[in-house]
């Protein structure tokens, strides 16, 4: 197997069987995290010297429909003064139905968070607990739905304003 | 529309004084779009900016999940409508990071002259607009003629003005024609004594200065720590440019100056893009000087159409080829891919997970205009007038396209 990189053995190291080593991807190495740690190991890798991880570019909902457990949160980090970048995978578990998934927020360690957490609720009904504005974003605040969802129609559903959408389960 | 609330009325202890709910936009000519920023005021002092979004959203990344991989590229076009190029270039990229390929040379060239032309175009719309936003409207003007040399050189080399789709997996859609280079050299002569005008319309005026010097300042901690990137980033004081840090393409073969300020207030932003202007205009020079003959599209039958189209007329297998790549597009290999480029207004990237079709599973924008807009809401200092206000909007230069996706 090739060494990996320090900062991604540091991590391991650290956190042990709290996280899992998700491979090295074409692009950047991955690391697999439940949602119970996600906020501790975002701020041990931002404040640890050697990973410094200052700059979220970016995050992300996804959603692996039909699979079980089938959404998951995507962190892109990079450090600024290290010059290295790291991807970070939460999987969400299943919530009982009608309701929505949920992990902790991680606003209090990057502010940039904030509007893209909001966009993942906005578009995947993901719950961040703890964020101090979660509204739709995009979307208006009577709509209904999560547009991003697999399930979600590409036309959406009929209505008064969209008579090409999809008719919706259980109506006539 | 305006439309003023009144939220309460303060002690008897000020003239007037009452906190009221501003509505500035969606439709309003500072807003550089369809943005809404609902503000709370006490008088003229701002208490709280929140930025609505989301009248322009398209759904693009719902969009591009049901699209192939080549269908794709006209709605990255819609993206940032200032600089179509860069967008086309960080998604051809990205897959072509999936599929484990690489543009030929002169293609790399050619992308790179086009974005940096794209970035030319990009700055010199804001370069314009933010003294227009700040009243004053000669400048934009002046800009937008210059501009519009970069987009007839771009209807020249791609046959649209704006929305050009240039790229392609694995290259470029043609090569440069005939009298492009010229053409392109001829700006390069023409465009630093205009923005010198400019620098001299605007960069010492009074009136700019008052508006623009340390007004919402935006220190480098909390730049890093709201997203911001790009020239946005660089004004603040961190220095840090992909183009540099992470040579992407032909980048490395490039000389160039990464313009990096101190303040981080408004005028700082928009000198950051004057200059940036120029050393644009050298990469250009270089690429061009540099740019070698060659194929300008990858020689691969199941990935790009033939160059030679008079192969079509006498392959049966071109034809085959030709008919699936049209008809169903071409598969990706499983995988995940986050590819960042310096876009005009920071970092762009698409993030794509492939789950081997032809159609991507999941379709990321990483739009910087829409983080950079967060530093209206936290972590500007000094933004206290209304007018303040209008003058930080106009120097995050901010695409509303881009914003809302």
């Amino acid at each position: 197997m090739i060494a990996l990189p320090d900062f991604v053995q540091h991590i391991l190291d650290h956190f042990g069987s709290r996280v899992m080593y998700g491979g090295a991807g074409i692009d950047m190495h991955c690391i697999q995290v439940t949602p119970e740690h996600v906020v501790d190991l975002c701020r041990y890798l931002k404040k640890q010297t050697g990973q410094q991880f200052n700059f979220l570019s970016d995050m992300c909902g996804v959603d692996y429909f039909p699979a079980v457990n089938r959404y998951e949160v995507v962190y892109h980090l990079f450090s600024i003064p290290q010059q290295h970048r790291l991807r970070v995978k939460c999987r969400l578990v299943d919530p009982a139905d009608g309701d929505l998934p949920t992990l902790p927020t991680v606003t209090g360690v990057w502010r940039t968070a904030n509007w893209h957490e909001r966009e993942a609720f906005d578009m995947y009904g993901i719950v961040f607990e703890g964020h101090p504005n979660l509204q739709r974003i995009y979307m208006w605040d009577e709509f209904e739905g999560y547009p991003m969802r697999k399930d979600f129609p590409v036309r959406g559903y009929k209505d008064d304003y969209n008579p090409f959408g999809d008719e919706k389960e259980g109506q006539t | 529309m305006t439309e003023v609330t009144v939220l309460k009325e303060k002690g008897s202890g000020r003239l007037g004084s009452q906190e009221v709910l501003l509505n500035l936009g969606p439709q309003h000519p500072s807003t550089h779009g369809v943005l809404q920023l609902v503000l709370q005021l006490d008088g003229e002092i701002v208490e709280r900016v929140s930025p609505h979004i989301g009248y322009l959203h398209r759904g693009t990344e719902k969009l591009a999940e049901n699209f192939t991989y080549t269908q794709i590229f006209p709605l990255t076009d819609r993206l940032d409508y200032v600089c179509p190029p860069c967008n086309n270039q960080a998604f051809a990229l990205g897959v072509e990071k999936l599929l484990d390929i690489e543009a030929p040379i002169r293609a790399q060239y050619i992308r790179v002259l086009m974005s940096e032309l794209a970035r030319i175009s990009g700055h010199l719309l804001i370069v314009g607009a933010l003294p227009m936003d700040l009243g004053a409207m000669t400048t934009l003007l002046y800009t937008m003629r210059e501009r519009e040399m970069v987009l007839d050189i771009m209807e020249m080399i791609a046959g649209a003005r704006m929305h050009t789709s240039f790229c392609r997996v694995g290259g470029v859609r043609e090569d440069l024609p005939e009298g492009a280079v010229e053409r392109i050299l001829e700006f390069c002569e023409i465009l630093p004594n205009r923005l010198s005008d400019y620098e001299r319309l605007v960069a010492k005026n009074r009136i700019f200065l008052k508006r623009t010097k340390d007004v919402a300042v935006v220190a480098p901690e909390d730049a890093i720590d709201i997203g911001l990137s790009g020239p946005n980033l660089r004004a603040s004081g961190v220095d840090w440019d992909i183009r540099r840090d992470c040579p992407y393409e032909i980048y490395d073969q490039l000389d160039f100056k990464v313009i990096v300020r101190e303040n981080g207030d408004c005028y700082d932003r928009w000198m950051c893009r004057v200059d940036e202007i120029r050393q644009c205009i050298l990469m250009i020079k270089q690429c061009i000087a540099q740019m070698p003959e060659g194929p300008f599209l990858t020689d691969s039958p199941t990935i790009a159409f033939p160059v030679d189209k008079e192969l079509l007329k006498r392959s049966m297998e071109t034809q085959i080829h030709h008919f699936e790549l049209s008809a169903f597009g071409f598969k990706v290999p499983e995988g995940e891919v986050y590819v960042p480029i310096e876009g005009p207004k920071g970092e762009l990237g698409f993030y794509m997970i492939s789950d081997g079709s032809e159609k991507p599973t999941r379709f990321k924008v990483r739009a910087p205009s829409f983080v950079n807009l967060q530093a209206l809401e936290s972590g500007t200092q000094n933004m206290k007038y209304l007018a303040d206000v209008v003058a930080m909007l106009g120097s995050l230069d901010p695409v509303i396209a881009e914003v809302d996706k």
